[in-house]
């Protein structure tokens, strides 16, 4: 079980790292979103402190969404997915470790990345730690809340926008206490709580997560 | 005694046999429902004492509050249903879920026109970003999501059971709209009913609340009844019964 999960996210990896150019669109999506407010608000220092760590959790939020139709869609065309639902090993470890993958391709990054637009953003010391660590709890939940609407819209025709649709409304808790912990900071307050909660959302998704998506998968491919 | 036998009430999981049994179920809710709203809307509006604080706009609370009842509890029954639907594989179950849709979403749209209008006069303003009108909020789009996701496939098999996947995906939200209030400090009042202690409102008011709450409940099961006779009707159109039926209508 454990060979063929590690064995999963590491052919995962390879594909990933091969077909560079997907991974870095969706890094260049999320800096060019949040590019953008600075243009549309104005460049006051203030008022981009303030909206700047809801830009950021945003944009992760957005730019993991756009990625995640990448997650099954490649291997449900060329049947890989069929043989890996019919692999004597539980389904669900490889569907995590398929979302462990995504996670360090797509989420990782942009945690890495996200001190650089925090900065431009003015933010500083602390509340630049807690976006950086709000966000490295925050987009692994993001990744399996994701692969459950992944594996229920494969193959739908119009299923990137389904996907938004039915992922979003369930991304909006994370997206609260991910942004408010940076508020909280900011307004001279702990950001424990917050944190806390968002460890207790990754917990459970990790636990329930991937039972779901890998029965999403399932009844997709039937 | 046949009411007590098991097949009794299992002869009614066949959409056959429940088609007639609805039928002859609506007119009873549907009647109920008008005259509990009648009888609600009279207590609610000339009965019950004008609020010291809130004046008349308080009455919008009539419909508010079984409103926002009925959305979650829809949410609930439909799981509940789509749980059956995905354990059991029964075809009813998961018509049944998708009869209550809309009615829930329906219900959940006038709690928040309903709470936007209330909260105008008595908090200054049409909407606030507080947990518990984000999370109905967030309720809606699940409604939508539900439906949306089911009419986006075509295979009714797995129509059903994917959507029904993800409304118990869903459900997680529910205790957080009903516990939001207490679990956040927040601009929305807590509850002024429970099952467990005397209400803290005037009798007449309890009274219209509760007979609008009926009243609801028996316009949401006359109408889900209506809806699931009319999706069995287009699922099972190539069986022989209803060909018969048809056959028989024209």
């Amino acid at each position: 079980m454990w060979v063929a999960f590690k064995w999963v996210l590491k052919r995962d990896l390879m594909l990933a790292v091969r077909g560079r150019s997907e991974v870095l669109t969706t890094l260049m999506f999320f800096i060019i979103v949040v590019s953008l407010f600075p243009l549309g608000v104005g460049p006051e220092r203030e008022t981009l402190a303030e909206i700047a760590s809801g830009v950021v959790w945003v944009a992760a939020l957005l730019a993991s969404m756009l990625s995640l139709g990448r997650l099954f869609s490649s291997d449900y065309e060329d049947g890989a997915l069929e043989q890996l639902v019919l692999a004597a090993h539980p389904l669900p470890v490889l569907v995590l470790g398929k979302i462990i993958a995504h996670w360090l391709v797509s989420g990782l990054p942009l945690v890495l990345l996200s001190p650089v637009l925090g900065l431009q953003l003015g933010l500083d010391g602390e509340t630049l730690a807690v976006l950086i660590f709000s966000l490295l709890l925050g987009t692994p939940v993001l990744s399996l809340i994701g692969a459950v609407g992944a594996g229920l819209t494969l193959g739908l025709r119009g299923g990137g926008v389904l996907l938004s649709l039915l992922v979003l409304p369930l991304y909006i808790p994370v997206l609260v206490f991910g942004a408010g912990a940076v508020e909280a900071v900011r307004a001279g307050l702990e950001a424990q709580a917050h944190l806390s909660l968002l460890g207790a959302f990754l917990v459970l998704s990790v636990m329930l997560a991937p039972w779901a998506a890998a029965s999403a998968l399932r009844i997709s491919l039937d | 005694m046949r009411l007590f036998s098991k097949d009794f009430w299992f002869q009614y999981a066949s959409p056959k046999t429940f088609y007639p049994l609805a039928g002859k179920l609506i007119p009873w809710f549907a009647g109920a429902a008008v005259i509990l709203t009648l009888v609600g809307l009279y207590i609610g509006f000339f009965v019950a004492p004008v609020d010291y604080q809130q004046g008349n706009s308080y009455r919008v609370m009539f419909i508010h509050v079984p409103a926002a009842w009925m959305s979650m509890l829809i949410y609930v029954v439909m799981c509940a249903y789509a749980a059956l639907g995905l354990v059991l594989n029964t075809r009813l179950s998961d018509m049944m879920a998708a009869a209550l849709a809309p009615t829930g979403a329906m219900f959940t749209f006038v709690t928040l026109w309903t709470g936007a209008l209330w909260g105008r006069p008595t908090w200054g303003t049409y909407w606030v970003w507080d947990a518990r009108l984000t999370s109905e909020l967030i309720l809606l789009f699940l409604y939508l999501g539900y439906m949306a996701l089911r009419s986006a496939i075509d295979d009714p098999r797995r129509a059903s059971r994917a959507s029904g996947l993800l409304a118990l995906v869903g459900v997680i939200n529910v205790p957080i709209i009903y516990f939001s209030v207490q679990w956040w400090n927040t601009l929305h009042q807590g509850a002024s009913v429970s099952l467990t202690s005397a209400p803290t409102m005037a009798a007449t008011m309890f009274a219209a609340m509760i007979v609008m709450t009926f009243a609801f409940w028996a316009y949401a099961i006359a109408v889900a009844l209506y809806r699931v006779r009319l999706i069995i009707l287009e699922r099972e159109r190539h069986a022989r019964w209803v060909v018969e039926l048809a056959e028989q209508e024209r």
